[in-house]
This record gives C-alpha cells, sequence and structure tokens, in this order.
C-alpha cells in the first residue's frame, strides 16, 4: 500500500489554507475574526499532525512504500526539469510530525500569550503559513522546491521577528537576519546551479543516484587551478545551511531574532526552520559522503558553533536569550555530528531537541507573562512557588538538555560526543574537545538560568496595581508590554521600574500550560522510545546514505545493549562528570554564595567582556558588509556615477558641444580678411602635405 | 479578425486615443472611462494572441502591407512566442495604468489618457514588427509620448529629465539606422528575415553589431549609460515610470534578441563577454548605488537597471554556452530566464512604481526619510508593499524569483565566476530593498507626513491586485509562460549557433 499523493497535499496545504483563512477573512469579521483564526487554523494544524502521523504510522509499521512523486511541472526547458513535487520516506515523515506537532503546541500556546495583543489574527496567519513552508521544503522531491520552502521560511521569519514592528530593534534584526541568511542563501543557489551544473538535474532522487560520478570531476577555477567538483557542490550548500541553521560565522542573526514574540522563538528559531539546514545536509547524504574536505569544513565550523556560542550563554541576563545562544550550541552539535557522517545522530538530535528547546522556550514565555514582560533574569528569582508547572516542566527541559541519563537530550548528545571520539576524520580532535568541552558550558549556563529564575531569593519586588479590577488592570499592563516591550535588557517594561511588579506572578493559564506538559513527556520520554532503531536500527534505510568507511555509528552500535544499558552507562562516562561539576558550581554560587558571581566576574573582567561583546563579531560585520556597504555605494554613485558618468560623459559633452559651438561662432567673424587668411594657410598646408606625404 | 489581429491591437488604442482626445478637458470622467475601455477591449483582444501554437512555425500571424513601395519597405508583422508574452504583458499593464492614474492626474486628464493610448498602441508595433524600417519607426515613435507624458506631467526639473531622455536615446538610434541603412543598401530590404540569412563579413558584423549595442543598451539601459532612468523616473509622473519600467526598457533587449542575435552571430559571439562584464557590473555596482540612494523612485529605477542585468546576461551568456561549449541546453535556459525576466520585471517594478505612487499622491513627497511607519496607516498597502519588495528581491514564489533562477543555474555551467557574481544580487538585491521597506514601511510613524495618510481606495487596491495576481501566477507556475516562448527561444539559440563566415 503507497502513500496517497491527496493525503500529502492535504497535509501541506490545510496550513496554508488556515493562514489564508487567518491573514484575508479574519480581518473583515470583527471581534469573531479573532476565534475564527485561532480556530480555524488549529483545526487545520490538527489535520495535518493526524494525517503526519497516519504517514508516519503508514511508513514504519504499515509497511507503505516510501513515495517520491512531481505533482506539476515547474518549468521545462529542453532536458531541465525543475518541478513541485514530494518525496516521502521516514526521514520525512519523522520531520513532518515533529514539525506539525510543535506547530500545533505553539498554535494553542499562542491563543494565551497573544491574548490581548492588536495583531492576533495576523499571528496566526503567519505561523500557519509558516507551517506550510516548513512542510514544503521537508517534503520536496528537488532542488527548486527545497529552495522555495527554504525562502519561504525565510520570509516568515522576517515577518515574524519584525512582528512589533513600531520597535526599532525588532526592525532592525529582521532585516539583520533576512540578510544574514541571503548570505547563506548566496552560496546554497550556487551549490543548487553546480548541482545542475555537474550531474544534470534538479531531482533529488536522480541527483543522488548520478553522485558517485562526480569522483574524478573537477570544477576549473582558473587555467591552472581545479576544484574536486563533489567538495564545491558540499561546501556550497552547506553555506547555505551555515545561514539558516545558524552556524558561525553566520549566526549573527539568531540572538537578534528574539524580538519576535516567545512562541515563534520556540517555533521558528529553535525547534524547526533554524533544524532545516541539519536536515538538508541529512538529505544529501549521499553528496556529502562524496567529499570527506566539505565533511571536515562541516566538522569544524559546527565544533567552533558548540563551544563558542555557549559561552556567551553563560554571560546573558535575558533569559530568551540564554535559550537563544543554546540553540546556537545546540545546532553545533548536530553540525557535528553531520561532519563525521553521523546524520541519523544529526537527525535525531534535531528531534529530540525540538521538543525540549520548544519547552524551554515557552518555560520561558510562561515566566515572561508572569513577570509582565519582564525578561531579565537579575530581577526574576524563587518563581518557583508561583509557577509549579512551568517550574517543573523547565527543569524537565533543562535536564534533557544538559543529557542527563535517561532524558531524551541524552541518548541524542551522548550518541554525538561518543561517535566524534570515533570519529578518524580531518579535524575529530579538536571537534571531540569542542562539544565535550560543550558539556560543561551547557550545565553551567542552563542551572545558572534555572537558579536566577526560579531558585534563590526574589529580586522583584510587587507594588499593588492602582484601581480594583484586577483582571482589567492586568490585561492592559499585558496590552502595553507587548507593544513596547519583550525586548533588550536595556528597554523595559511599561513606565514601570525594572523587577517592580503591580500584582505578584502568577502560574499561567491552562492554555500555556499544557503545551508545557505535552512538549515535556517527548523530551523525557522520546529518547529512551527511539534510540534504539533510529540510531542504531537503521531506521531511516535508504534516507542516508553513509559510506562504509564512515560509518562511525555502526562502531558505535557495537557497544549497544538497549537504551536503559546506554543511560546506566552514562552515568559513569565525562560527559556526566562534568555536568555534575557544572551542577555543583551554579548550585554554590547562585544558591549558597550569591555574592560570588560579581566577585568572579570583576576578576574575569577581560573574559567576562569578550563574551560580553560576543567576542565583537557583530561589529565586525556590521562595519565590514553594512557599513561598508553602504560607503562603497557612496563612493559609486557620487564619484562614477554622478560623477564620471554624467559629470564627465553627459554633462561634459553638452558642454563640449557648447564650447566648440563657440568656437565655431567665434570662426565665423564676418570679416574678409580672416577668411582669406584661412584660405592661405589651408593651401600652404595642403600643398606642403601633399609634398611631403604625398608619393 | 484573426487575418488582421496584430494590426487592430496596434491601431485600436492609437486611433482609440482620438476619442478620448477629443472629450476635452470639460469631460475628464468621460475621457477617463473612454481610455479604460480601450484598453480592456486591447486586452481582451490580444487574449487571442493565446491561439498562438508554440509547436507551429516560429512567427505566427503575419500581415504583410505595401508600405513605401519604391523602397520595398512593406509593413509586416508577425509574432513569436516572446512578442506574444510581452505584448500580453502590455496590455495588461495598460489597464492597469490607466487605472493608477484615474483620479491622479487633474490637470488636462484626457491628454494624459490619450498619451497612455499612443504609448501603449506603440510599444505594442514595437512587439509586432518583423520589418526593420518599421520596428525601427514604432521605436522611435515611443519617445513622442513618453517625452510628452514626463514634459507636461512631470516633476520641477522636467526639462532636464525630457531632454536627457531624448538626447541620450537618440544618439543611440542613430548608430541604429546607421547600421539599417548599411544593411539595406547590401541587401535592398528591411526584412529582417531576410537580412538574418545574409552573409556578413566579420568585419561588418563587427561595426553593426557595436552599432545595435549602442542603440539598444541606451535603451536597456546598462551601465554606463543608463544615467538618464533614474531622473527620467524621478520627473515622471506615476503611470510614466511604470510605463516607462514595465514595457519601455524591454524593446532595447528585445531589439537586442530581434537584431543582434540573428543579422551578427559572429561578432556577438566574439564580443559577448564586453556585455556580461557590464551586464555584472549592473548587478553589483548599481547594486550599491541602489542602497544609498535617497529618493524611492531613484532607487528602484536603478534597481530596475541591476534586473534588466539578469536579461542582457541570460542572451549573451547563451553566446559563450553554445559556441564555447556547445551546450545548448543551458544556452536555452539562460535564454529563457532571460525573457521570463523581461516579462516579471515589467509587472514587478511597474508594481513598485504604482506603490511608490499610491504613497507619493498622499504625501507629495519621495524623499525616504520623509517616511517610516506606513503600515501604521495602511495596513492593506503594507502588506502589497512586502509582496512586491519581495518579488523584487527574487523570493521564491514571486516572479522575480523564475528568471534570476534560471540564469544564475545556466551561468554555473558558463562559467563559475559569472555564476558567482550574479548570484551576488541575492544578497544586495535584498539589501537595497528590504532596509529601503524598513525606513518606509515599518518602525512608528515619526514624520507629518505619514500621520495624515489616508487607507488605500478601492481603485488603488483593485490596481495592486493586478499586478499581484500577475507576480503570484508567474511565481508559482512559470511553466505556460515558459511552454508559450519555449520554441521561439530554442529558435533563437539556433540563430546565434549559425556560423556566418
Amino acid at each position: 500500500m503507497g502513500l496517497s499523493t491527496s493525503v500529502l497535499l492535504t497535509i501541506a496545504l490545510a496550513p496554508l489554507f488556515g493562514s489564508l483563512v487567518a491573514g484575508f477573512v479574519s480581518p473583515f469579521l470583527g471581534r469573531a475574526g479573532r476565534a475564527v483564526a485561532h480556530s480555524v487554523t488549529i483545526a487545520c494544524m490538527i489535520v495535518s499532525v493526524a494525517l503526519s502521523f497516519q504517514v508516519l504510522y503508514q511508513l514504519t509499521l504499515g509497511g507503505a512504500e516510501n513515495y517520491n512523486q512531481n505533482i506539476y511541472t515547474w518549468f521545462q526547458v529542453g532536458q531541465v526539469n525543475a518541478s513541485i513535487g514530494f518525496m516521502v520516506d521516514r526521514l520525512t515523515a519523522m520531520m513532518l510530525v515533529v514539525v506539525g506537532f510543535v506547530s500545533l503546541v505553539v498554535h494553542l500556546y499562542t491563543i494565551g500569550y497573544m491574548r490581548d495583543d492588536s495583531g492576533y489574527t495576523r499571528f496566526f496567519s503567519y505561523i500557519s503559513l509558516f507551517t506550510f513552508s516548513m512542510f514544503m521544503l521537508v517534503m520536496s522531491n528537488n532542488f527548486l522546491q527545497l529552495f522555495f520552502g527554504w525562502e519561504a521560511v525565510g520570509l516568515v521569519s522576517y515577518l515574524l521577528i519584525g512582528f512589533w514592528y513600531k520597535r526599532p530593534t525588532a526592525i532592525f534584526a529582521n532585516l539583520k537576519a533576512f540578510l544574514v541568511n541571503r548570505v547563506g542563501d548566496f552560496g546554497f543557489l550556487l551549490g543548487i546551479a553546480a548541482v545542475l551544473t555537474f550531474l544534470h538535474t534538479l531531482d533529488y532522487a536522480s541527483a543522488f543516484s548520478a553522485a558517485p560520478g562526480l569522483a574524478g570531476q573537477v570544477l576549473q577555477i582558473t587555467a591552472n587551478m581545479q576544484w574536486d567538483a563533489a567538495t564545491v557542490i558540499c561546501i556550497l550548500l552547506f553555506v547555505g545551511a551555515m545561514g539558516k541553521s545558524a552556524q558561525v560565522p553566520l549566526h549573527v542573526w539568531l540572538p537578534d531574532s528574539m524580538e519576535g514574540p516567545t512562541p515563534i522563538s520556540a517555533l521558528i528559531h529553535a525547534a524547526t526552520m533554524v533544524t532545516a539546514g541539519i536536515f538538508m545536509v541529512a538529505r544529501m547524504s549521499p553528496l556529502f559522503e562524496m567529499s570527506s574536505t566539505a565533511l571536515s569544513f562541516v566538522l569544524v565550523i559546527g565544533a567552533t558553533t558548540a563551544l563558542f556560542t555557549g559561552l556567551i550563554g553563560i554571560v546573558q541576563n535575558d533569559i530568551k536569550r540564554v535559550i537563544a545562544y543554546s540553540t546556537l550550541s545546540q545546532l553545533g552539535y548536530m553540525t557535528v555530528a553531520l561532519g563525521v557522517s553521523m546524520y541519523s545522530g544529526a537527525v535525531f538530535h534535531l528531534m529530540t531537541h525540538a521538543f525540549f528547546k520548544a519547552l524551554l522556550f515557552l518555560g520561558a514565555g510562561s515566566v515572561i507573562i508572569a513577570m509582565h514582560h519582564e525578561q531579565d533574569m537579575r530581577y526574576m528569582g524563587g518563581l518557583r512557588k508561583y509557577m509549579p508547572i512551568t517550574w517543573i516542566t523547565m527543569w524537565i527541559g533543562s535536564l534533557a538538555l544538559v543529557a542527563g541519563p535517561f532524558t531524551s537530550g541524552f541518548y541524542s548528545k551522548d550518541a554525538i560526543i561518543e561517535a566524534v571520539g570515533l570519529s578518524h576524520r580531518w579535524g575529530a580532535n579538536y571537534a571531540y574537545f569542542c562539544v565535550m568541552a560543550g558539556v560543561l558550558v551547557t550545565g553551567l549556563y542552563t542551572f545558572r538560568q534555572m537558579y536566577l529564575t526560579f531558585h534563590g531569593k526574589e529580586r522583584f519586588t510587587v507594588v499593588a496595581a492602582h484601581g480594583d479590577d484586577h483582571e482589567t488592570a492586568s490585561s492592559d499592563v499585558v496590552y502595553d508590554v507587548h507593544v513596547s516591550a519583550d525586548s533588550h535588557e536595556d528597554e523595559h517594561h511599561s513606565g514601570g521600574q525594572p523587577g517592580v511588579l503591580h500584582h505578584p506572578p502568577k502560574e499561567s493559564p491552562w492554555v500555556v500550560t499544557v503545551p508545557l506538559i505535552l512538549l515535556a513527556i517527548p523530551s523525557l520520554l522520546i529518547g529512551y522510545v527511539t534510540v534504539g532503531p533510529m540510531l542504531f536500527g537503521n531506521w531511516f534505510g535508504g534516507a542516508i546514505h553513509v559510506n562504509e568507511a564512515n560509518d562511525v555509528l555502526a562502531e558505535l552500535g557495537q557497544e549497544f545493549h538497549g537504551a536503559a544499558a546506554m543511560a546506566l552507562h552514562g552515568f559513569t562516562q565525562l560527559p556526566f562528570v562534568l555536568v555534575v561539576v557544572a551542577f555543583v558550581i551554579c548550585t554554590y554560587i547562585y544558591v549558597f554564595n550569591p555574592a560570588l558571581a560579581d566577585r568572579i566576574k570583576r576578576a574575569l573582567k577581560p573574559l567576562w567582556t569578550v563574551l560580553d561583546r560576543k567576542y565583537w563579531v557583530d561589529e565586525v560585520e556590521y562595519a565590514l558588509f553594512a557599513s561598508g556597504g553602504q560607503k562603497m555605494g557612496r563612493l559609486f554613485w557620487k564619484f562614477s556615477d554622478a560623477g564620471v558618468i554624467d559629470g564627465v560623459a553627459v554633462n561634459g559633452s553638452v558642454r563640449l558641444i557648447h564650447r566648440s559651438a563657440a568656437l565655431m561662432r567665434r570662426l565665423q567673424t564676418g570679416y574678409l580678411y580672416h577668411y582669406a587668411f584661412a584660405m592661405i594657410i589651408g593651401v600652404i598646408v595642403l600643398f606642403g602635405g601633399y609634398r611631403l606625404f604625398g608619393n | 479578425m484573426f487575418t488582421h489581429l496584430l494590426s487592430l491591437l496596434i491601431w485600436l488604442p492609437i486611433v482609440g486615443a482620438v476619442p478620448v482626445l477629443l472629450a476635452g478637458s470639460a469631460r475628464p470622467m468621460l475621457a477617463r472611462w473612454l481610455a479604460l475601455l480601450i484598453t480592456i477591449a486591447t486586452f481582451v483582444i490580444s487574449l487571442w494572441l493565446l491561439r498562438y501554437d508554440p509547436n507551429g512555425s516560429v512567427m505566427q500571424l503575419q500581415e504583410t502591407h505595401v508600405w513605401i513601395a519604391t523602397w520595398g519597405v512593406h509593413f509586416t508583422l508577425a509574432v513569436d512566442g516572446i512578442s506574444v508574452a510581452l505584448i500580453l504583458m502590455t496590455t495588461f499593464v495598460g489597464i492597469l495604468v490607466i487605472g493608477g492614474a484615474w483620479k491622479v492626474i487633474q490637470n488636462r486628464p484626457h491628454q494624459y489618457m490619450a498619451c497612455m493610448l499612443l504609448l501603449e498602441g506603440l510599444l505594442i508595433g514595437v512587439f509586432c514588427a518583423t520589418d526593420a524600417l518599421v520596428f525601427y519607426a514604432f521605436f522611435e515613435a515611443v519617445l513622442i509620448p513618453m517625452y510628452i507624458l514626463i514634459g507636461m506631467w512631470g516633476g520641477p526639473r522636467r526639462v532636464y529629465a525630457t531632454l536627457k531622455l531624448f538626447i541620450y536615446t537618440f544618439t543611440g538610434s542613430v548608430f541604429m539606422l546607421i547600421a539599417l541603412l548599411y544593411l539595406y543598401q547590401k541587401a535592398h530590404t528591411f526584412d529582417l528575415a531576410t537580412l538574418a540569412a545574409l552573409p556578413l563579413t566579420f568585419k561588418e558584423q563587427a561595426w553593426l553589431f557595436f552599432g545595435f549595442l549602442i542603440a539598444f543598451a541606451i535603451k536597456v539601459p546598462m551601465v554606463p549609460v543608463h544615467t538618464w532612468l533614474p531622473d527620467a523616473h524621478v520627473e515622471a509622473p506615476t503611470g510614466g515610470s511604470v510605463w516607462l519600467a514595465a514595457v519601455m526598457l524591454k524593446i532595447g533587449t528585445y531589439g537586442m534578441v530581434r537584431f543582434i542575435l540573428p543579422i551578427t552571430p559572429d561578432a556577438g559571439a566574439h564580443f559577448a563577454w564586453i556585455v556580461i562584464v557590464l551586464s555584472l557590473v549592473a548587478i553589483i555596482y548599481i547594486g550599491y548605488v541602489a542602497l544609498v540612494q535617497e529618493d524611492m523612485k531613484k532607487l528602484v529605477a536603478y534597481s530596475s537597471v541591476a534586473h534588466m542585468g539578469f536579461v542582457t546576461l541570460g542572451i549573451f551568456m547563451a553566446f559563450m554556452l553554445v559556441r564555447e561549449g556547445g551546450n545548448t541546453e543551458m544556452a536555452s535556459l539562460g535564454m529563457q530566464g532571460a525573457m521570463v525576466q523581461m516579462i516579471s520585471h515589467g509587472f514587478v517594478s511597474g508594481a513598485m512604481f504604482t506603490c511608490i505612487g499610491v504613497m507619493y499622491d498622499r504625501t507629495h513627497t519621495r524623499q525616504i526619510k520623509d517616511y517610516g511607519g506606513v503600515i501604521n496607516m495602511m495596513p492593506w498597502f503594507g502588506f502589497f508593499y512586502v509582496l512586491f519588495a519581495m518579488a523584487n528581491c527574487g523570493l521564491p514564489g514571486t516572479s522575480g524569483f523564475v528568471g534570476e533562477f534560471m540564469v544564475i543555474l545556466a551561468s554555473f555551467s558558463a562559467s563559475p565566476w559569472i555564476a558567482l557574481f550574479a548570484t551576488f544580487t541575492l544578497i544586495i538585491g535584498a539589501g537595497y530593498t528590504l532596509w529601503l521597506v524598513k525606513r518606509v514601511l515599518w518602525g512608528p510613524v515619526t514624520t507629518e507626513h505619514v500621520r495624515h495618510m489616508t487607507p488605500m481606495t478601492a481603485r488603488e487596491t483593485w490596481v495592486l491586485i493586478g499586478f499581484a495576481v500577475a507576480v503570484l501566477a508567474i511565481g508559482m507556475w512559470p511553466q505556460p509562460l515558459v511552454h508559450l516562448m519555449d520554441s521561439s527561444v530554442a529558435h533563437l539559440v539556433q540563430q546565434l549557433a549559425v556560423h556566418k563566415i
């Protein structure tokens, strides 16, 4: 039994339908429009998710064949065909379920989080449009549609980061995100062009089957320089992944993307869109396996990202930014896994990370609601007794993030670390150091965040609000804040002092806590359940291709004796020790000796500054590209366009004509003797010339 | 009707301009409605062009009338797939231009509308002509209504702009005229098909090539002869800008396809690198210049130059691919990309200028610094503006992507270096377009100009919907357009493979 085209089309198009209704119908329905927007989009999402689960079921237990068909021809020029079509195998099905599930949960959560926002229906329209785009990306069977989905998710990300378009920081961040992503897409599109040049097709299946033919092919760069075709293709494609999955040095847009509302930080900038790069490389595994040079490149970039962005997370005070840097670091882990040819490990970490990182973001959102849109952790503390559900679920997410044994994060991350240890690829030693040190770093920023937020003394004060009607007051505050804050650390909420609340924090409503619980369950359990088949059971089948010589996972699999044994073994390993060390350090500093944190900060001032300034990467890139570009533009415009072309050539020739006309006028003096004189000179010159140069 | 379909399409708007003119300034509404009806009728009639059979002979719907008997000049018209696409775009944009100018032009609206119709008819004539002299006549005649449009309804520096426009393009035309006269005294005819088959030495071809190139490069415009365009756009009324960007620039690249490729293929192949380099300069250099513009219209005008760079790149890269690698497949792809880009740019730039017009009508300023937070006052306008901005930076799903994608794909086969520079548009194009959007659309309302803006009227909305439908339709499913032009593009690629010496 095969998968049906109409089911797949429904999965993709239902969110688009929801988006169109929320975007184009709701605004004309007045108050009812809000209910229409959320009910229609959520109903569509439920349909999509249910069908996604069915597809996954059919492909795993139902014994269905992989699906690979074109839906319609986008263009056909000669033999070059570009189509819209679906390729659905287990890799795609897993992505569909993860994306759909997290998206559904976020839709639900949004009802609570965006309740008082004037852009309520617009927000639903955007997140459904995003889901459609992401589905198109993961279901694609060719490079054209991949690029379509790739850019479409970028567009929605742009719209959502700038959702509160009145805030200067938000519209700066969304422009930055789009442009940095475009730098990645620059490489990506060149990579696609290279694929067409060398493999003569845009279709995945044909490209992959032609991939072995890449061996020995070269690209002529200059007369005496040749580059290996497979390496060029893979590095170019990976540059695209570096943009979308925020790898160093194209990572700068992701922390700034926190300007967007929290639900989309969870959905787009943690769970799904940013992992598109990882998914893409895994999908392209038959190509990447052709070039170990490219994979080494991937490995080194990933390792650098994993460690160095994590370090920045330690010094952040904004609760969302800590998680953002954590996301960068975890994306680095996935990239490292790709770099050692452990594609299924990368995708496995992608899946577990999607659940626990979405959980952490939504938990942070719940805290932010409770704190009336204060995001600075220096004004939090002791929140655990006000919001127990948020507190417990966030601990679950944190434990998964630091890879505590038995949690889902443990299975995916620990496997990556061990696989890197086994790999002999160039750069693997460096990567092993980075991912190992990264474990300590992850522990430090995660526990620090949990302590600062939920434990210790309360660092905020509650001043009773004026007016009696509690509910009204509260919703006013939330509304104001949505328009103006949710923000940078130096920009505080409506009129209030930092850390001053009008009424005590309280647990969020059920539309917020239920999604947290829904995400906490897979954060805990999904790894335990799926590690066997996904990592070691060849679950992905033909979707992922690894050359035998590179297959570190198979080597690792020989020592795998079930999920429980793996977790127990984990207790004896270095990563676990590092996590415990981090826990002890944080517990001591933030629970027993809070003054120590400042002392350490002062003692390590230079290091702290380096991290706080994020290695000055933003400044350097801004100076080089943004300011540099403008300077170059001004130079071109003022100097060559207005100066040389218009000033000298165009207006100059006008002046020339003017002057020569004036000269001519002077020649025509009207005096006969002038003309006669000129004639005599002319005759002399003519005859003289004839004598000299004639014969 | 079918035997004289092309004549009808040319003369309906031109003759229709007479009653519009006669309606007089006393009855502006009559003039407007008449003009609208005529453009709609022209569009509806132009739909019959879709009967063009891509599998049939290349030139179809042929018409011949004796024009100047003593010189053997015939008024011959015919279309191939490329002409059909361009004519359909012209007639469609024609409706939107009339709609866009509806109440905006208060000063002698009947003359304005008549001018628009005249321009439309002449542009259709350019795309139908298969006789070089007929082509030349239409090509030059287009200047007249454009000159009047800018000169009468233009901005404060309109005299400078019109002179620059006229002298610039007329200078180019002189070279074309000389080239045509040379060809005539060799072949004793202006028939393009005969000229295409005419054997020419390399030296002859080289002179002719540069003659044609100068004429068409100015019209496109290519760097470094582009500086008339920003001035003309800035001074032109919205409708003039839309015609200029959407259709008038295309007659330059269309001319290249009709004259340079078939008549001087060897010289074209030999000198293709010049055009390729200039195209890449247009894409990058002009991109940077666009980035720092302070006037919205200038910015979009420069971005037009950059986008037209893809058209010239696609056309001349085909020479390189066919002559050096024998790669007709990729040559066709690049050429097809260039053609799609022509159509797409017509809609996208037309839409961008219309958007600027919508804002200008409310604020009477085009300076970017006078704006900010327009979306707060005009939310639905914001939707269209973002859509067209995204099309302008080539987002997949919009028409702006299709042509660029094809050209970039093909360019990698020609040379990775060309691809590298061409793909740069992805960054710089997004840079200038979205920075414009950031400064104009997003943000809080900061200026008095914006504070007094009113939401879009129904008429404006319908005009923008018209553009949006075209942009999205081509972006989502370009195959019908590609199929329409496919055999004609294949024919062109064959022509440039022919060695005449």
